[in-house]
Parts: C-alpha cells; sequence; structure tokens
C-alpha cells in the first residue's frame, strides 16, 4: 500500500465524515458506493472537489466519477496519471 | 364536520433532559445561549444517514420518532413541520466557506442540509413516508402553522387518521451570537432561572425539538385533546385582553373555564407587557405559568409549553418550578397557552382534558 | 365537481418583465430572460441566470420606501409583486386578509453581505440580524400593506410558493380566512448560486428543458402572488380563474435527487385531480417543473408518463424564460398557467432539439393557440417535496 492510498482513505474519512471508521477498514479493492463501503451521489460530489483540492484534477461533468471512484485502488491510480500537484 | 384530534404520542428534546413531572430538579445555566441535551441519536438513526445530519435533523428525527413510538404509529397521514431558522448550522457552515474560499472548491453536503425543510424531509426519508409534507417558517409561529394545517387536515379529508406534527430550531456559533448585536439577547449573562427577575432587555436563548403525533383516536395512554388555535400577526399590545376574549368568545368559552395559563414571558422588558397585562387583567383569577427560564426562548420553544399542557392535563401535577402566581388549579380540565416574540406573531393554543 | 377557489388578482415580476403584461407578451413572442449576472456580486458571471435587471435602490424607490428600510431583495421583489395583485384586485386589506408567502432562502442576500460585519460585532446593519428567518422577509411585505391578520411562511425549497397558494386556497375553503394573498419570492444570491454549483446542475449555457442533452438549470429570481377570494366575497368582481385542485405528496427517496419513476411528482398530481374532481383527460396543458437538470426531467416525465399514459396533454417548461426561481417558481407559474387559461395558448418550451431517448417526450416548441379549459403545474422541490396545482376558468 502506498502512501498515496492512506492518504486518500484519511482524506475520505475525513471529509465524508466517516467517523466510526479507521483507513484499515477500508480495503484497497473495496466498491466504495452501493454494497460496499454505501457512499452515495451526495458523496460523489464531495469526492470531485477532494480531487481539484488535494490533486488540482478537475472533472467537469460529475458522471466522470462513476469511473474513478470504484476502489482506493482506482482513485490512486487515476490520481496518480492526471494530477497536476 | 369537526373532528376531535388527541395528542397520544410527544417527543421533546430541550435544554431541560430530566422530567419535572417525577421530581427531577430543573437544570440550571449560566450563559445565555445553551444547547439542547442529545439523547444518544444512534439508536434512532442509522450511521451512514447520521454521519452527515445536523443537530437540528437529529433533534427532529429523534423526537419525531420518540413521539410517534409512544402513539404506536408507524407511518404517520402528514408531516408538518415548524422551524424558524431551520438548518442554521449548515446555512453558516456554507456560507463561511463560500466567503472565505471566495466563492471556490465550495462541497454540496452543507448547501443540500441548509435547506428550512430539511428536516420534514429527513423524517420522512427516514420513514419512507410518501404523504403530506410541508414546512412553515414564520418566527414564533412556525410551529402553531404547523398545527393550523394538521387541524385543517383532519376536518378536510376522512382519510386522515394520524399527523406528525413539530418544531425545530438549533443554535449556531455565529448566527445565534448575531442576536447579541440587535438587542435580542441580554447583554449580561445571567441564571436562566432568574429570568423573569431581570428588568432588561433582551432574552436568553437555546434550542429544541418537540413533536407530537396527533389522532383523532383517544387511546388509553392519550395526553390531551388539542382544542383549537388562533395566529395573528400582530396586535396592540392594549388589545391584547380583547384579542383573547374574542378568540375564546369564539369557540364559545370565557376566560372562567381556563384552569391554567402558560405564558411566553421571556424577561424581555420591551415586549413582557402583553403577557403581564393579561396576568393583570383578564387572566387575574388563573393560574399562571411559565417557560422559558427553563429552555430559552427559540421560534419553537413553544413545542415545550405544549409538552407540558399535555403533560399536566394528564397527570394532573404542576411543577412548582413552572408557577407565576400563587393562585392553584386542583385539576385542571383547560389550559390556554399564549406566545409571542418581539412583539409579533402572536398565538393561542387550547389544549383539554380527556 | 369541486366549486374551488377564486383569483381576483395576479402580480409578478421577472426576468421576462415587471408586471404581468410584460411577462405575458415575452411568454408569447419567445422572448427569454437568460443572461450573465449583473447585479449579483459573484466570480460566476459565466453561469446564465434569470436576473430582474433592476437594483434594490429602484425597487425601494418605486416603493417609496424609507432610506434606512430594511427590505431584503426578496422583500423589495415581493412587495413589487404583491403591489400588482392587489390593485387588479381592488383588495380592501382588513383583519381577514391573510398572507402567505414562500420563500427559500429569504433574506439570505443581506445574511451573505452583514455575515462578515457580525462576526466582527459590527452593528451599524444590526436591522437585518434576523433576515436568516424566512419569515423576516414575509413579515416586511406584510408591514407593507398592513396586512395584520394571519401571516405565514412555507419553505419547502423549489415547491414553496406552490405550497403557499394551496394552503391559502385551504384556508378559504375551511372558512379561516376571506381574503389571502398568496404566492412566493426568491432572489438571486451567492449562497444559491454556489450551491447549486456545488451540486454541479448549473448549465453554462440557456437551460434546455426536456431535451436529450439538457445539462443543468439557470438559476432566476422572482416574485408572483395571487389574491384568493372566496365565492360569497366576490360581490362581482372579474374572477380571473378559479383554483380546483391541489396535491402534495413526498418522493421520500432521496434528500435532493427525484426517484426515477417519479413518485412523489404522480402521487402530488394523483391527488391534485382527486381535489379537483376531475380525470386526467381533462387537462388541456401542463406547465411542468421541468427544470433540465437530467435527473427532474426524466423523472417528471415518467410520472407524467404514469398519470397520462399516451394521451400526454401539451406540455412546456417555463423555466427556459425565467430560470429556475426557486420558492417563487410555483407562484410565477401559476401565473402562467392563468395567462395560459385566459388567452387560450399554450407557451413555449424554448431551447428544444432533441427528445429524451429513453421516453421520445415532445414539450410545445411553438406558441399554440387552442381552447383551455384545465392547466397543471408542478413544483418539485429538495427533501423530496412535491407539488402540483390545477387552475381551471371561471364557471368551467
Amino acid at each position: 500500500m502506498t502512501n498515496l492510498h492512506t492518504e486518500l482513505k484519511e482524506s475520505i474519512i475525513e471529509q465524508l465524515n466517516l467517523e466510526d471508521m479507521d483507513p484499515a477498514d477500508i480495503s484497497n479493492d473495496e466498491p466504495l458506493f452501493g454494497d460496499g463501503l454505501g457512499l452515495d451521489s451526495i458523496d460523489a460530489l464531495e469526492l470531485i472537489v477532494l480531487l481539484e483540492k488535494d490533486y488540482g484534477i478537475k472533472l467537469t461533468d460529475p458522471s466522470q466519477g462513476k469511473e474513478i471512484f470504484v476502489s482506493i485502488d482506482r482513485m490512486a491510480t487515476y490520481i496518480e496519471e492526471n494530477r497536476t500537484k | 364536520m369537526e373532528v376531535k384530534i388527541y395528542i397520544n404520542g410527544i417527543g421533546s428534546i430541550s435544554a431541560q433532559s430530566g422530567d419535572l413531572f417525577s421530581g427531577d430538579s430543573a437544570r440550571i445555566y449560566q450563559e445565555n445561549i445553551f444547547q439542547a441535551i442529545s439523547p444518544n441519536y444512534r439508536e434512532f438513526i442509522k450511521p451512514m444517514a447520521l454521519r452527515r445530519m445536523s443537530k437540528a435533523t437529529k433533534m427532529g428525527i429523534t423526537s419525531a420518532k420518540i413521539a410517534l413510538k409512544e402513539a404506536e404509529t408507524e407511518v404517520p397521514d402528514a408531516i408538518i413541520t415548524g422551524t424558524g431558522e431551520g438548518c442554521k448550522k449548515d446555512t453558516e457552515k456554507f456560507l463561511e466557506n463560500l466567503l472565505d474560499q471566495n466563492e471556490k472548491l465550495l462541497t454540496p453536503t452543507s448547501f443540500i442540509q441548509s435547506t428550512h425543510n430539511t428536516i420534514g424531509g429527513q423524517i420522512a426519508l427516514n420513514l419512507s413516508c410518501k404523504n403530506y409534507n410541508v414546512t412553515y417558517t414564520q418566527n414564533s409561529v412556525s410551529l402553531e402553522t404547523a398545527l393550523l394545517d394538521a387541524q385543517m387536515q383532519f376536518d378536510e379529508d376522512p382519510e386522515i387518521y394520524s399527523i406528525l406534527v413539530g418544531g425545530v430550531d438549533e443554535i449556531s456559533e455565529k448566527i445565534t451570537s448575531f442576536r447579541k448585536l440587535d438587542g435580542q439577547l441580554k447583554s449580561k449573562s445571567i441564571k436562566n432561572l432568574d429570568l423573569l427577575k431581570e428588568d432588561s432587555t433582551g432574552t436568553i436563548t437555546s434550542e429544541g425539538a418537540h413533536f407530537f403525533a396527533l389522532s383523532k383516536e383517544k387511546k388509553q395512554n392519550t395526553y390531551a385533546e388539542f382544542q383549537t388555535l388562533f395566529i395573528k400577526n400582530t396586535i396592540q399590545p392594549e388589545n391584547i385582553n380583547e384579542e383573547i376574549e374574542a378568540f375564546l368568545k369564539q369557540n364559545n368559552l370565557d376566560s372562567e373555564v381556563i384552569d391554567v395559563v402558560i405564558l411566553g414571558n421571556n424577561g424581555d422588558n420591551r415586549y413582557d407587557h402583553y403577557y403581564k397585562n393579561l396576568q393583570q387583567n383578564l387572566l387575574k383569577n388563573t393560574m399562571q405559568l411559565t417557560y422559558k427560564h427553563l429552555v430559552g426562548d427559540f421560534d419553537t420553544a413553544s413545542g415545550y409549553a405544549i409538552y407540558l399542557a399535555a403533560n399536566i392535563l394528564k397527570s394532573g401535577k404542576i411543577p412548582s418550578v413552572l408557577k407565576l402566581n400563587d393562585i392553584d388549579s386542583k385539576t385542571p380540565k383547560n389550559i390556554l397557552i399564549y406566545n409571542q416574540y418581539l412583539g409579533r406573531d402572536h398565538s393561542l393554543i387550547l389544549l383539554s382534558a380527556v | 365537481m369541486n366549486k374551488g377557489v377564486a383569483v381576483t388578482g395576479i402580480g409578478v415580476i421577472s426576468a421576462i418583465g415587471n408586471n404581468t403584461g410584460e411577462n405575458y407578451r415575452s411568454l408569447i413572442s419567445g422572448k427569454h430572460g437568460i443572461s450573465s449576472p449583473e447585479i449579483l456580486e459573484t466570480i460566476h458571471k459565466n453561469l446564465p441566470v434569470g436576473e430582474i435587471k433592476i437594483s434594490n435602490e429602484s425597487l425601494a424607490e418605486d416603493l417609496k420606501l424609507p432610506k434606512n428600510h430594511s427590505f431584503t431583495r426578496a422583500a423589495l421583489l415581493g412587495a413589487f409583486a404583491v403591489k400588482e395583485a392587489v390593485t387588479q384586485s381592488s383588495l380592501k386589506i382588513d383583519n381577514e386578509t391573510g398572507f402567505i408567502s414562500g420563500t427559500s432562502v429569504g433574506g439570505m442576500d443581506t445574511t451573505e453581505t452583514y455575515f462578515k460585519d457580525f462576526t466582527q460585532g459590527k452593528t451599524e446593519n444590526s436591522r437585518y440580524v434576523r433576515a436568516q428567518h424566512p419569515g423576516f422577509t414575509t413579515e416586511k411585505i406584510a408591514e407593507h400593506f398592513g396586512i395584520t391578520g394571519f401571516v405565514s411562511t412555507i419553505s419547502t425549497a423549489c415547491s414553496s410558493g406552490a405550497n403557499a397558494i394551496m394552503l391559502g386556497a385551504r384556508m378559504i375553503k375551511a372558512g379561516k380566512l376571506k381574503r389571502v394573498i398568496v404566492g412566493g419570492t426568491d432572489c438571486l444570491t451567492k449562497f444559491t448560486l454556489n450551491g447549486f454549483n456545488s451540486l454541479m446542475i448549473l448549465s453554462d449555457e440557456q437551460c434546455k428543458p426536456f431535451d436529450e442533452n439538457r445539462n443543468g438549470l439557470n438559476l432566476g429570481e422572482g416574485a408572483a402572488y395571487l389574491v384568493l377570494e372566496a365565492e360569497e366575497e366576490l360581490k362581482g368582481k372579474p374572477v380571473l380563474g378559479i383554483i380546483s385542485g391541489y396535491g402534495n405528496a413526498n418522493d421520500a427517496f432521496h434528500q435532493t435527487a427525484s426517484s426515477e419513476n417519479g413518485e412523489g411528482a404522480f402521487l402530488a398530481m394523483q391527488k391534485a385531480l382527486k381535489i379537483a374532481g376531475i380525470s386526467s383527460e381533462s387537462i388541456d396543458y401542463i406547465n411542468t417543473h421541468g427544470t433540465a437538470t437530467r435527473n427532474n426531467d426524466s423523472a417528471e416525465t415518467e410520472a407524467l408518463k404514469r398519470i397520462f399514459s399516451k394521451n400526454l396533454p401539451d406540455v412546456s417548461s417555463t423555466k427556459s424564460f425565467t430560470g429556475h426561481t426557486l420558492a417563487a417558481a410555483g407562484a410565477l407559474e401559476a401565473v402562467y398557467s392563468l395567462l395560459s387559461l385566459q388567452n387560450e395558448q399554450v407557451f413555449p418550451n424554448l431551447n428544444f432539439s432533441y427528445p429524451m431517448k429513453t421516453s421520445g417526450f415532445m414539450p410545445v416548441t411553438k406558441l399554440k393557440e387552442k381552447p383551455i379549459n384545465y392547466v397543471l403545474s408542478n413544483s418539485f422541490g429538495f427533501g423530496g417535496n412535491c407539488t402540483s396545482l390545477i387552475f381551471s376558468k371561471n364557471g368551467g
């Protein structure tokens, strides 16, 4: 697990108020939405802002999020490929 | 045809968590802004839903569920909410971020939660209740307008059987404290129980949620009958006795049948003369009670007065901390509640024993 | 059939006109009011809005307010529209005249302007401290017209105005009021513009309701009010239309989004038809909620299909003219529905090119003349609040 993975888990827990969770509770390949962590469309919008704020990645269409916020693994890969900061 | 409406369940969250009717003593506060005491919200709301909710929403859902459970109602036929300032904490959060970040990189959660109908909407979501749902936001008659709507619903639709009605308001760090700037709050900190001993402007404030499960059916554990209510935006101070007499007359009553009056005195010497005028005239021979020294004044504080009235009518007990005069009422049958704020948004509510 | 409640006056101000006549002329000539924000101070100049190009100062002057008045912009717009409605109906305001106003954010324009000052303890503009209460804006308007009796505010987000009309009609029917002014007002604010922007549902072009390529709404501002009177109080007054049905339901699906099959909308329309005592075939025109977000327009279409099946009447969204005026929308569109009845015209849905692939749904895109007896108007809001109103001709 890279630092980016842990960093992402920490910011997700903070940004989405997942108060009772610990980074260790989220596995890298676990689905973030639906049956996995159980995030919803409002969380997706929060994550879009997180991408822009922390990594300088600007999404203009909320539906793009669906392909990126699949899992921590997928998010980390996307960030590595596209980050501007 | 007018139907009879009964209060069959009550959920009350306020700065007074103890049960005054079982002999608990009143909580004392030394600040002019104090918080409601939170129950364990997790017993009522799932963690994934809870994580985003502000206190107003948590208090609202929780008190609503307590009221429904007591009335043994699963899904009410309507949910009607009153709130003066709605979800103030989320409003403040989104507004501060907007101003501090110069309209950039804003996340939507607090905006979504800031709308005044968040509480009513979240209760509907929590109960999967697709029925009539409205939120009133008219200062100190927000809850009263909700009650008026409920009364009309019962009269209009024979299929309406149970209605959930409630009032919720929360304090937020900044917006609530702005009330110091326009004289709504007392300039010096006082002890809450001394509120009515002060001769100064302004009041003390807090927060709370009061939901009532109303029904056409009288049950074994029914608290009281909700008789009627009256709302008027502006009343001249010298006309208050006549207004109340007219209200009673319209309902074929006179002041003699009122055993107890619960008054909204809030220690603001600019406006308490509305109450004092009544205390010294029309209702001078009536037992007078008051409550804002316990829970502070906020737009839906009258929910606590209804809670008190309903409990007095059910139990026959009258906690002495509420008493404003020495007149007693052995077995109160009719209780009148009168409230206003800053001389506006006057309301009268009449409850009776069953 | 249900008797309904009479409308004896209407007043409106929006991005397409300062009074009913101007709004009507814009609607029939296809003249929209969408532009870049000029009066609203925001960094988002790229986001088109339905802005009323009149400053607060001019509005206050027109209403002859004193210099140190404490009207919010929503109160200024509201009073402006109420004035027109009251004049048209020759309404005498008395103790039995009520006022019910819908607003979503009320005086947020002043709250956001003075928030930092108040945080620093500055008392100069403390007359606006209470502006965060929606009821504050309502009371300013009530005060201006000397309304002292029943005054109330409804805040159910974007269905507020429609719910205010519904409550007014119910109170008249129940004999609680003889006359009532009902409607809604909302002004553009940084708060709402940034809020909807953070939800990524604002379009950066003119909104395209019901189009396959719709990409969000345009925020608007406006106010509209109706004077409702009990039948026995009319005494020969001209009647502009009748409120014959209303229905309110909750989608109970999601905090902001509508359910895919538009359950709340379906239930609201169903109830409105029931109260009006008519079948769905009687509806001649539907003024939809039609915000032009992906979600609303597909959910609303589904709900319409469920109510009307194959016999869908003429449908359009006038939000393509005014933008989405939030709490005022239901009131604005009530006025447009009454204009549609009076003039026997269906107003066009602008900016429509391609039907939605899923439904093939076709709104009316050119002004259409035809006999109109019943108009249905939909308003849906955050929190799942859905309201439908039905208007009919006098004696219809």
